[in-house]
């Protein structure tokens, strides 16, 4: 149960050569290539299909209408939602936060209230949260990141102090884009539930590489965006719980969400439409479904292996390099396919503009992850992420240029 | 694609492993801090500024990359002794090496950093210490 290396051939843009290298793409934390069945999907939907959805009554219209919401079926499918209307479509995982942050918190937050976050989140899963607790009074805390760089991870007891009956909500990352780190996601939402806190999942990261159940996960709220998961950039997803998206307020208000309008008021749809004010994106819609598919055919459990492998492999090679911090999980503990590393004298928008040139893409930086980084004593990582496509030869790509820089900058 | 080598000229490699006025001047009365938020690089330069408006002590703190901390070492050496209007004159010469690729031969070591010009997601790089001494200089005094 392992993935074909031919499978390269799915995405085009990796035929191409950088530097006069070949393309060594490992920037797949920040957003994946697309497979051939993708482009196509997005491009068939433009092609011939194109029209504004809903309330159409032309052939066009109702052909888009139901690709739209095929799109939306395949997603709850995808995720194992209990129904098509537990799943928004958002431009991407930031909008997603945002909107429970906006819609829920106000309406279910009070002066003395908790947010709890963690102390690896991406901002986006972390300033939304700032922003509802100086708007509503309640306080936010995070749940530590312990331990030496190389078995990182929350710290358990002070989760389990921290998460009193004054939590109101607990949003934590599935997939740490900084560390790799892969949450128990069920067994954390099973504390939340017992102190009654609602739980936002940030999957961004692990959408497209870890089989996902939201029903065995227990979570109410799960968000993620279809460009790190071989779909198109501009569509995501908002999950949320039916009984608990349809006690809240609209986060957009405009045309598509209500159910009548006189000059003095409205009425609004149940979700998802609630959510969906305006015309949607329904051609990446379209895309996205083809992504899932795509995904499904080559098997979650097989990419996850693939990723775990790579990223357990970069780890030990690049642990080699003299003066290299690497950052995240111990060995053998759960981790997604990325490898996040420090090297004492060479900046990492250094290592990144040299690895360029080997043609390997690289990411170099804090990661949306200020106060992760501070922490930590760092100001910047560099980051290398995987995806079904990477092989292990790419792996000793990487290496071979890391040890080309470190020997410019120690001449 | 440009060579590295253009890039990294051994001036830039020899500011960045020995860069020169690192830390706080034992006399400052001027501060002022830089920040490059796409990349967590941050800069703070602290100068003396004399009653005739010459800068006579200047150092700076902060992590950035190669580049960066190259140029701003770089830059303390040709700021100090300057005025402001003469500071300020010497950053809008850089900016055009730096952005045109070319030099006018007598702009000694700051020509090593022409080759910035073929990486253009480096010029922020390459200006956050101007930019941090230039406000520094702009200022009111400071203990």
């Amino acid at each position: 149960m392992s993935l074909s290396p031919n499978l390269r051939i799915d995405f085009p843009a990796l035929d191409q050569h950088v530097g006069g290298k070949p393309l060594v793409y490992l920037d797949n934390g920040a957003t994946t290539q697309k497979p051939r069945s993708v482009i196509d999907a997005v491009a068939r939907f433009y092609e011939r299909d194109n029209s504004n959805v809903h309330r159409g009554l032309h052939a066009l219209s109702m052909r888009a209408t139901d690709g739209y919401e095929a799109a939306r079926t395949r997603a709850a499918t995808f995720i194992n939602a209990a129904h098509p209307s537990e799943i928004v479509f958002t431009r991407g995982t930031t909008e997603s936060i945002n909107l429970v942050a906006q819609s829920w918190g106000p309406a279910n937050l009070r002066p003395g209230d908790i947010i709890l976050a963690t102390e690896m989140e991406h901002h986006s899963n972390l300033v939304p949260w700032q922003q509802l607790a100086l708007r509503t009074g309640a306080t936010l805390k995070y749940v530590p990141v312990t331990g030496n760089d190389a078995e990182l991870g929350l710290d358990p007891d002070a989760l389990d102090k921290l998460l009193t009956p004054q939590v109101k909500l607990f949003a934590f990352t599935h997939l740490s884009n900084t560390l790799g780190i892969l949450t128990d996601a069920a067994a954390l939402c099973a504390k939340a539930r017992a102190v009654g806190a609602v739980t936002v999942i940030d999957a961004a990261q692990s959408i497209g590489h870890e089989p996902i159940d939201v029903q065995v996960i227990g979570c109410d709220f799960l968000a993620f965006s279809g460009h790190k998961m071989a779909g198109p950039t501009g569509i995501g997803v908002l999950y949320g719980r039916r009984q608990l998206l349809n006690t809240m307020p609209p986060y957009q208000t405009g045309g598509g969400m209500v159910n009548a309008v006189t000059y003095e008021g409205a009425t609004w749809k149940p979700s998802p439409e609630r959510f969906e004010a305006g015309t949607p994106n329904v051609a990446d819609a379209i895309g996205l479904h083809a992504a899932f598919d795509y995904l499904d055919q080559l098997g979650r459990p097989a990419i996850a292996a693939h990723d775990f492998a790579l990223g357990e492999r970069a780890c030990a090679a690049l642990s080699e390099l003299p003066g290299i911090r690497i950052l995240g999980p111990k060995p053998g503990q759960p981790r997604g396919g990325l490898v996040s590393f420090a090297f004492a004298d060479v900046h990492a928008h250094d290592v990144v503009t040299f690895a360029d040139q080997d043609g390997v893409a690289l990411r170099g930086g804090h990661h949306c992850n200020q106060p992760l980084m501070r922490k930590l004593g760092l100001s910047s990582t560099t980051r290398a992420s995987f995806y079904v496509y990477n092989t292990p030869e790419e792996i000793d790509v990487l290496v071979k240029s890391m040890r080309r820089i470190l020997k410019f900058f120690a001449g | 694609m440009s060579d590295l080598t253009d890039l990294y000229q051994s001036v830039i490699l020899d500011h960045n492993k020995r860069p020169r006025n690192r830390g706080k001047p034992p006399i400052a009365n001027r501060v002022a801090t830089g920040d490059n938020p796409s990349c967590g690089d941050n800069c703070t330069v602290y100068l003396h500024l004399t009653d005739e408006g010459r800068v006579d002590a200047i150092g700076f703190e902060g992590s950035g990359c190669a580049i960066s901390q190259a140029s701003t070492s770089l830059m303390t050496t040709q700021v100090k002794g300057k005025t402001a209007a003469e500071a300020e004159a010497l950053f809008n010469e850089f900016k055009q090496i730096v952005t045109s690729g070319q030099a006018p031969e007598e702009i000694s070591d700051l020509a090593a950093f022409a080759g910035v010009h073929a990486f253009p997601a480096r010029i922020k790089c390459a200006t956050l210490g101007w930019h941090a001494a230039l406000e520094a200089l702009k200022q009111p005094p400071s203990v």
